[in-house]
């Protein structure tokens, strides 16, 4: 099983901001035990969605050169549960980059009007805006081959070409809109 | 920024109950980061982003933690600092208080320099030079 949480890369800012969705579904297994007979979304995928989300940002704007750890979860707070048939939208920002370490801020929405091919120019599209349900901010570490713990690897095993698809695939999106890739 | 000396420590109090999520009360000015507010490596990195945010500063890699200096092998002989080690600790560290450590300078005590009046003095000394600048 490869651990990703996000379906797909939606906005791109280098080192500024990204954005990703998750959609919710019933057919995922993990529902049927979370809860029996109540299937919600756990908030704890939700921080691993968001350190996906962050931390391909993170990873980007030091040109990939390095693992990006999750080093520390700042806050995270939920205000709703995501249901099946929700998309949940990630957004996050860098607040903080230096040579050792990485903070960022996201919010987590569920959008509230399920994404057609023109959503980007739908007119009503500012009268309802997506629902804010949580907040996380975190902190990453940059790992490379000078200062990684002994035991990790020495390939950069974050930025797998599987996950690098995710993130390659935000040019060839429809309705995607990103910035500065350089 | 013309902040006083409560006004600063008010801050930082904030950057530290929200970095280590400590109540205020713990947060007094002699309390250490590691051993009082339970602080670890990567918590030092987050309160340097959380100050530089709050007073608008930027802080250099080991000015406010030099860390080169204490992973230096050559400034540590048989667990104590030696003289020269502590004299560059010193002259890199101006807002901590060496009183205690200078008399044992045991390189398991060096985190009880890393006090919140240490940040404190940092912050108002840093605040001060850029006022003067």
């Amino acid at each position: 099983m490869r651990w990703i949480w996000i379906d797909k890369f939606c906005e791109f800012e280098s080192g500024v901001r990204g954005v990703a969705v998750k959609n919710v579904s019933l057919a995922e297994e993990l529902l049927k035990d979370h809860f029996p007979g109540y299937p919600v979304f756990p908030p704890t995928l939700m921080i691993e969605g968001m350190a996906q989300t962050a931390g391909i940002l993170v990873g980007q704007a030091r040109g990939f050169r390095e693992n990006v750890i999750l080093a520390k979860i700042r806050n995270a707070s939920f205000d709703d549960y995501a249901h099946p048939g929700d998309q949940i939208r990630y957004e996050a920002n860098i607040d903080s980059i230096d040579e050792h370490a990485a903070a960022t801020s996201g919010e987590i929405f569920i959008v509230t009007q399920q994404a057609t091919p023109d959503r980007e120019t739908s007119p009503d599209r500012e009268a309802t805006p997506d629902r804010k349900i949580g907040q996380v901010d975190l902190m990453f570490s940059h790992v490379n081959e000078r200062n990684a713990p002994e035991g990790l690897p020495e390939h950069n095993f974050v930025f797998t070409p599987e996950f690098m698809r995710l993130f390659e695939a935000i040019g060839s999106s429809g309705n995607a809109s990103h910035g500065d890739r350089s | 920024m013309g902040l006083s000396r409560d006004e600063v420590m008010g801050r930082v109090e904030e950057v530290l109950v929200d970095a280590l999520g400590v109540d205020p009360e713990e947060v007094t000015q002699s309390a250490t980061l590691t051993e009082d507010l339970g602080a670890e490596s990567i918590d030092f990195l987050d309160i340097v982003f959380r100050l530089e945010k709050t007073f608008e500063i930027k802080i250099s890699k080991g000015e406010l933690f030099p860390d080169d200096i204490l992973s230096n092998p050559d400034n540590v002989v048989d667990g104590k600092m030696t003289a020269e080690g502590l004299a560059s600790l010193k002259s890199s560290m101006p807002h901590a208080d060496f009183s205690e450590f200078e008399a044992n300078p045991d390189v398991s005590k060096v985190s009880d320099l890393f006090t919140v009046n240490t940040i404190v003095n940092y912050v108002e000394n840093k605040l001060n030079t850029a006022n003067a600048a």
